[in-house]
């Protein structure tokens, strides 16, 4: 589904990114660790195509697509989601209204019929049950006077009702107490099938108690450090992340 | 596209239903503005004589008049010896003959705002002997209103059928030497809107909709008088979200409110002249002075505007709240993009005890646009317990574009209250970035985030003209991202 490169980003003129080697194939869960600044957000923001990095080298194949030559909005509607480690507030702009547009343009994009108000609300409602989350949401302003709880909650909604192939979780457990948390991942994992695959970016190794990981990789300094399977979380969180540096740059190591 | 010009050919090969009414004689009269300009006028309409002393006296006054330099606004000055006065309706032979001479442009933004196709034709002024079905609804209407003692008609046709309210109520509330543009509007107008709502009569229906075809013809000095009777309340809708093809520049209209006891006006204005190209070339001046007054306790006047459109907008809608416990609203959503000028505002003077009034100010600049708010709260003197509130915001798109507010208070009674909050804010990259990472254009998603922070006003809308001005307002900002 997803092969990166020796991908190569910089932020200003700082390089971030320094040589990034990855594979995801559907139905695989990855957890991308590491310590603050290690490029992880950077990474993120490459694939779902922000503008305040600029690539410098490699490449990323997404279902057979030169993913870095999409627009942003294209990226989304081929099927890639990025939930916002800080959802922004749009002020005025209700949160069915967006998200009615947005699932509107991306069926539209795959050739299907744009679901009415009434198909629509069913389909939504159906999904904030899931998510525990109270239907009031709806119709305030995108994020605006949300808890932080909130406004992860409404992204992880977001995800669930545009049913992406390939979702990006930003930090999505920072700033979430252990309640929040489950639903969070409750509503993540129920995502989880066959043909989607997911990428998880976190500091902590807490969210993956809740959300099991094929495949965990530590990014440091731009490159990926070390990869294995879940018990590699475990190991960070008894060491932290000061070993990770001496480990040495194996170069990357795919699964 | 390929479907346009053969519907429209079904169209004008229509048989001719309906009279296209002529009667007015000679076409123009020459350039220039004298005495003799405002007589011949005021003969060419049949005025009764009061009629032409008011207009004299407001030429009059305007050639001591100088043009008011304080807006925040630039342009050449204006010839006033090189403007036609006066010109009976134009021979439709002299516009277009069919929409494949239309400037394409416009005939995609009709497209893109949902305009049905005749009408699509005539706002773009192209020479369509039919006449569309508007003619038997109006007719519908007007016996509808005509009921309940509703007057609804043009102004030259309330001069002529109704000269008693016109001179009780014409110029009370912008008295002709009012300012520069009032009293030049007062010696030339041509024609406008005249409404009368009689004691206790609520206006069944929105005065609106295809009237926005029928305006067309009023030129560029108009002049609506709207009265609201003890007890009355009317809707009123001025404009048209269709950009208007209009040979003349300037225009300078004045608009009067009435309420007496108890009544309530409420006039709704969506504004989509001609700006100009991008460079500025060709937009309308639209220099306007409009006013409401509540003359009787708790009566409620509230101006709703979208102003999208013309060169340079020079425009202040503003209430007199004179009756005790009177209401004044003030909603403004103006936009301006590539090389337009608004300054704009409005003016809420407090005379009655205990009256209250609400601004509230969007304004959005993209381009090299330029904008100020202008907006004067007064308490009188006699204002005790008079309150206002008033939120002024800009949104700025890119960094070319400039905002200014000018909020000038005037307190002389102390238990009077005034709020005042402002706010300067950009469309973010994250709020940009977070929208398209959700599958929506950049164009989609900055109309969605102007929309959002038009949001207070469009609610006051009513309903048909909110979808209509939220379309305008993506397609006026078409070109402002990427």
């Amino acid at each position: 589904m997803l092969s990166i490169r020796n991908l190569q980003a910089s932020v200003g003129d700082k390089p971030i990114l320094k040589g990034i080697n990855l594979d995801v194939k559907a139905g695989e869960v990855h957890a991308i660790m590491g310590p603050n600044g290690s490029g992880k957000s950077t990474l993120s923001n490459v694939l779902a195509g922000r503008e305040n990095a600029t690539v410098t080298g490699g490449s990323v194949t997404y279902q057979g697509k030169d993913l870095l030559a999409l627009a942003v909005e294209e990226r989304a509607r081929e099927g890639v989601f990025l939930a916002f480690q800080y959802p922004v507030e749009i002020p005025g702009v209700g949160n069915v209204y967006l998200l009615k547009a947005a699932l509107n343009a991306q069926r539209k994009h795959r050739g299907l019929p744009e679901l009415d108000a009434m198909d629509f609300l069913a389909l939504v409602k159906d999904k904030m049950k899931l998510m525990e989350m109270n239907e009031s949401m709806l119709y305030r302003a995108v994020n605006e006077g949300f808890s932080g709880g909130e406004k992860k909650r409404n992204e992880i909604l977001q995800m669930v009702v545009l049913e992406p192939c390939l979702a990006i979780l930003d930090e999505t457990d920072s700033g979430l107490d252990i309640d929040a948390l489950k639903v969070v991942s409750h509503g993540v994992n129920s995502l989880r099938s066959p043909d989607r695959a997911m990428i998880l970016v976190t500091h902590y190794q807490r969210l993956l108690d809740y959300i099991k990981p094929d495949f965990v990789h530590v990014l440091s300094d731009g490159r990926i450090q070390r990869s294995g399977g879940p018990e590699l979380a475990l190991e960070l969180e008894r060491e932290g992340y000061a070993w990770v540096g001496d480990a040495g740059n194996e170069g990357a190591v795919t699964p | 596209m390929n479907s346009i010009p053969n519907t429209l050919e079904d169209l004008i090969s229509q048989e001719y239903r309906h009279g296209f009414e002529t009667a007015i004689e000679a076409d123009e009269i020459p350039k220039g503005l004298s005495e003799d300009t405002v007589r011949l006028i005021s003969a060419r309409k049949n005025e009764p004589e009061f009629l032409l002393e008011w207009r004299l006296e407001a030429y009059r006054r305007w050639l001591k008049m100088t043009p008011p330099t304080w807006a925040s606004v630039h342009y050449p000055p204006i010839d006033y010896q090189d403007i036609i006065y006066y010109s009976a309706p134009k021979s439709q032979k002299d516009g277009p003959k069919s929409l494949d001479e239309v400037d394409p442009e416009l005939l995609k933004t009709y497209e893109k705002l949902g305009i049905p196709l005749h009408e699509r034709a005539i706002l773009a002024g192209v020479a369509v002997d039919a006449v569309f079905d508007s003619v038997s609804v109006a007719t519908t209407f007007k016996d509808k209103l005509a009921e309940v003692g509703i007057i609804f008609c043009s102004f030259s046709e309330a001069v002529q059928h109704h000269p008693e309210l016109v001179k009780q109520y014409l110029g009370t509330v912008v008295p002709v030497q009012d300012n520069f543009y009032a009293a030049l509007n007062s010696a030339v107008f041509s024609d406008g809107s005249f409404v009368y709502i009689p004691p206790g009569v609520r206006c069944p229906m929105e005065l609106s909709t295809y009237f926005r075809i029928n305006a067309k013809n009023t030129g560029q000095f108009e002049r609506t008088l709207i009265i609201a009777d003890r007890g009355a309340s009317v809707s009123y809708l001025e404009g048209c979200t269709a950009p208007m093809r209009d040979e003349n520049q300037l225009h300078a209209a004045v608009v009067e409110l009435v309420a007496l006891e108890d009544a309530k006006i409420k006039y709704s204005t969506v504004q989509n002249w001609y700006p100009g190209d991008k460079e500025g070339r060709g937009g309308i001046y639209n220099f306007v002075t409009k006013r409401g007054d509540c003359r009787g306790a708790r009566a409620h006047i509230s101006w709703t505007q979208v102003e999208t459109g013309s060169a340079i907008t020079w425009k202040y809608p503003s209430v007199i709240l004179r009756g005790e416990d009177s209401v004044g609203e003030f909603y403004s959503v103006a936009l301006t993009n590539h090389r337009q000028q608004a300054d704009t505002g409005t003016k809420m003077i407090h005379i009655g005890r205990n009256t209250r009034s609400t601004i509230v100010s969007k304004g959005i600049s993209a381009g090299f646009g330029q904008q100020a708010y202008r907006g004067l709260v007064r308490m009188a003197r006699s204002a005790t317990g008079a309150r206002n509130h008033t939120q002024c915001d800009s949104l700025l798109l890119g960094d070319r574009c400039q905002a200014h507010t000018f909020p000038y208070i005037e307190v002389r009674n102390n238990t009077a209250t005034v709020e005042h909050e402002a706010s300067t804010s950009r469309i973010s990259e994250d709020q940009l970035f977070f929208c398209r990472q959700r599958g929506l254009s950049a164009e989609d998603s900055v109309s969605m985030i102007v929309n959002g922070f038009c949001k207070e006003v469009f609610k006051e809308l009513p309903m048909e003209f909110a979808v209509e001005a939220q379309k305008l307002l993506g397609v006026s900002l078409e070109g402002s991202v990427g």
